[in-house]
């Protein structure tokens, strides 16, 4: 089995953001890998150690985020590649799965590629089911449970998290899955991981490695913008104590307000 | 006619889902100024009585694809009509409800109509001719007004609860057009087994009210004043992922950055402190009720209401109340 997970870096999920001119920066908070990626290479070594194969981690991003691959290296991806170069900024998540498919078909003979559900800046949830439309192959999104894969058969079968409950399908290989919280439990990177993972050298690609123009990629080849990004604006509230001498008085007096907002 | 506006109808098993109307409301909020009528795009086995119902909130036309192939959703031969359709139309939007299948289906077949999807907006609104989206992003820290900039249509998810439903009994009627499914059985790669139903539990997707729980409940059995108290108004129970990974209740509950984004009318956090991650899943609802100990747990910074104390003796106290004013 020859999967695939894509990383992306991300602000701290705590850091305090600012906004200067549509401009985001987050100060000296740490860049991480997106929490749902966690996901997404922990399941891929679960199923290397099952099957046999390579795991191979993927980002695209800017130099920085060298430091999301390395973390898939401490925790015992076998390889990674950085995307980066300048025309790739401002890509929409067209433009990124474009790109990431690509870099999928340049690696050859992957079996499963594996993404978090969302990332937790752009937040769009939209890469998986775009990558697995660029490569013609099975899109399952939202993967709560693989139940079982046969290798040989080249099939998987699956647990979907839908709104109505869960959907179990089968489907063929090769696939794009996009996996949720409650799949597993994400391993720690060892001592020894982060040691071989700071010395390991990670392989830089460019858009004309990966062959793509650079009119359809980069803020040229994107379908939509976000020109104007800005603080939410804080709804005014002052929280109004609801106090008495006993539970029943403070539930009667809450009931009142409540009742009064028109909420119940 | 040629209309500019179109709203894709999300179904589950031939019925529209709760929030699949409010997309008409965001679609009427924009059609009028593009000088534009409504079309309704329908697909899916047994759908074909949505297309009155279409009608009835007051879409102009509609388009339906019935075929037992997509008896249940999967993307494939969903975006395969979808694609065929508004490639051939090429309106400037389509807007659907922001649901799991919306969101696989808008991504997958933006790909072969080479145009942009948006999701999860709040808000849409016609500057200088151009339809802008403004959605939340960073975990809802920030807003950001989006635009297409080239392709068409423009594939835009609304946000569960963000617009409202829209009134019923236009006593319209109007063309229906059939259409059929693109790919046969033998061209797809995905099968659909099983659905497992949470039995008897209220999914937090789109409840009016949520009763949410954190570590304060203190173990599984803590979430029973809540359900009583869920139960009372009829409304689901939310939790915060320490009590999700304490294993208290299931994954499904977990409000927040890593669980669901919700919006009810009424939130009311019972032994949650209001982590970021957690104020991440619920900060837009409309009135959040805190119960806590701690009376400067940051949960209290985003209520409406506080109440400092013990959940355990607010919460069916509270239930009790409600009880006898609804007279359940
Ligand atoms: C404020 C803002 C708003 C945006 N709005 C939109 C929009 O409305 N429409 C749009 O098309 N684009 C939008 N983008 C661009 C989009 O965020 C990026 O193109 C991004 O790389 C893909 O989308 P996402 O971050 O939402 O990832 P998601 O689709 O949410 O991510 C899902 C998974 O895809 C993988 N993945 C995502 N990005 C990468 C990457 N760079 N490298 C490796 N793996 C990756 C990860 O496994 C991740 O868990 C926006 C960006 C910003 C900053
Ligand atoms: C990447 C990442 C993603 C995350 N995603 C999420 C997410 O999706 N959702 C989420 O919720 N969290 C998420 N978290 C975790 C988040 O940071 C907090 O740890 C979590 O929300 C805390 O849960 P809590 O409020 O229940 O527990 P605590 O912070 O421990 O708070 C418990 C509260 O209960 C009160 N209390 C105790 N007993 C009683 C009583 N008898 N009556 C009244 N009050 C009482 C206490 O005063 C306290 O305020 C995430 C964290 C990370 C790092």
């Amino acid at each position: 089995m020859n999967i695939v997970v894509c990383v992306k870096q991300v602000p701290d999920t705590a850091a305090k953001l600012q906004v200067v001119d549509s401009h985001v920066t987050w100060g000296d908070s740490p860049l991480i890998v997106n929490p749902w990626d966690e996901y997404a290479y922990e399941e891929a070594l679960l199923l290397k150690e099952k099957f046999g194969g390579k795991a191979t981690a993927i980002s695209m991003g800017p130099e920085s985020a060298v430091e999301a691959l390395k973390t898939c290296l401490a925790v015992g991806c076998d390889e990674a590649y950085l995307i980066t170069d300048p025309a790739l900024k401002g890509s929409d998540a067209s433009a990124t799965a474009l790109t990431l498919a690509k870099a999928v078909q340049k690696l050859g003979d992957v079996d499963l590629v594996l993404l978090g559900k969302q990332a937790i800046d752009g937040d769009t949830g939209l890469t998986a089911a775009m990558l697995g439309r660029h490569l013609g192959w099975t899109v399952l999104t939202q993967v709560i449970k693989i139940h079982e894969i046969d290798p040989a058969a080249k099939t998987i079968k699956v647990e979907r998290f839908m709104e109505e409950g869960r959907q179990v399908c089968s489907a063929k290989l090769p696939a794009v899955v996009s996996v949720i919280k409650g799949i597993n439990e994400p391993r720690y990177p060892s001592f020894m991981g982060i040691r071989k993972a700071s010395k390991a050298t990670i392989p830089n690609w460019s858009i004309a490695d990966l062959g793509i123009e650079a009119s359809r990629v980069g803020a040229s080849g994107a379908f939509v913008a976000w020109p104007e990004i800005y603080p939410m604006p804080l709804k005014e509230t002052k929280v109004e104590w609801i106090e008495g001498g006993s539970p029943q008085e403070i539930a009667a007096k809450l009931a009142d307000k409540l009742i009064a907002e028109k909420v119940i | 006619m040629a209309n500019q506006v179109w709203v894709y109808i999300d179904q589950f098993k031939g019925q529209a889902t709760p929030s699949a109307w409010e997309a008409v409301s965001a679609a009427k909020s924009v059609a009028e100024q593009l000088g534009s009528g409504i079309t309704a795009l329908v697909i899916g086995s047994g759908v074909e009585s949505l297309a009155q119902q279409a009608f009835d909130v007051g879409v102009d036309e509609v388009v339906v694809c019935e075929d037992g192939s997509l008896a249940d959703f999967r993307v494939e031969p969903y975006a395969a009509v979808f694609a065929k359709v508004l490639g051939e139309a090429r309106p400037k939007v389509v807007i659907g409800t922001a649901s799991t299948r919306v969101r696989d289906l808008f991504a997958y077949a933006s790909i072969d109509l080479e145009s942009g999807v948006i999701v999860d907006a709040t808000g849409l609104e016609i500057k200088d001719g151009a339809i802008v989206v403004t959605r939340p992003v960073y975990a809802g820290k920030l807003l950001c007004n989006e635009v297409a900039k080239k392709g068409q249509p423009l594939l835009v998810s609304v946000r569960v609860r963000a617009f409202p439903p829209p009134q019923s009994g236009a006593g319209k009627s109007g063309s229906v057009t059939k259409v059929s499914a693109v790919l046969g059985e033998d061209q797809l790669t995905t099968k659909v087994l099983d659905y497992v139903v949470e039995e008897g539990e209220v999914s937090v997707d789109g409840a009016a009210i949520i009763v949410s729980g954190g570590r304060g409940v203190n173990g599984p059995e803590g979430f029973e004043p809540l359900r009583a108290l869920a139960k009372v108004l009829g409304g689901a129970v939310g939790a915060s992922r320490a009590a999700v990974d304490a294993g208290w209740i299931p994954y499904s509950h977990q409000v927040g950055q890593t669980g669901k984004v919700v919006s009810p009318d009424l939130y009311i956090a019972c032994g949650i402190s209001g982590a970021v991650q957690h104020q991440a899943g619920m900060r837009t609802s409309k009135v959040i009720v805190a119960i806590n100990k701690d009376k400067d747990a940051p949960i209290f910074n985003l209520a409406k209401y506080g109440v400092v104390g013990d959940l355990f003796e607010i919460v069916p106290a509270l239930t009790e109340e409600f009880r006898k004013r609804l007279g359940k």
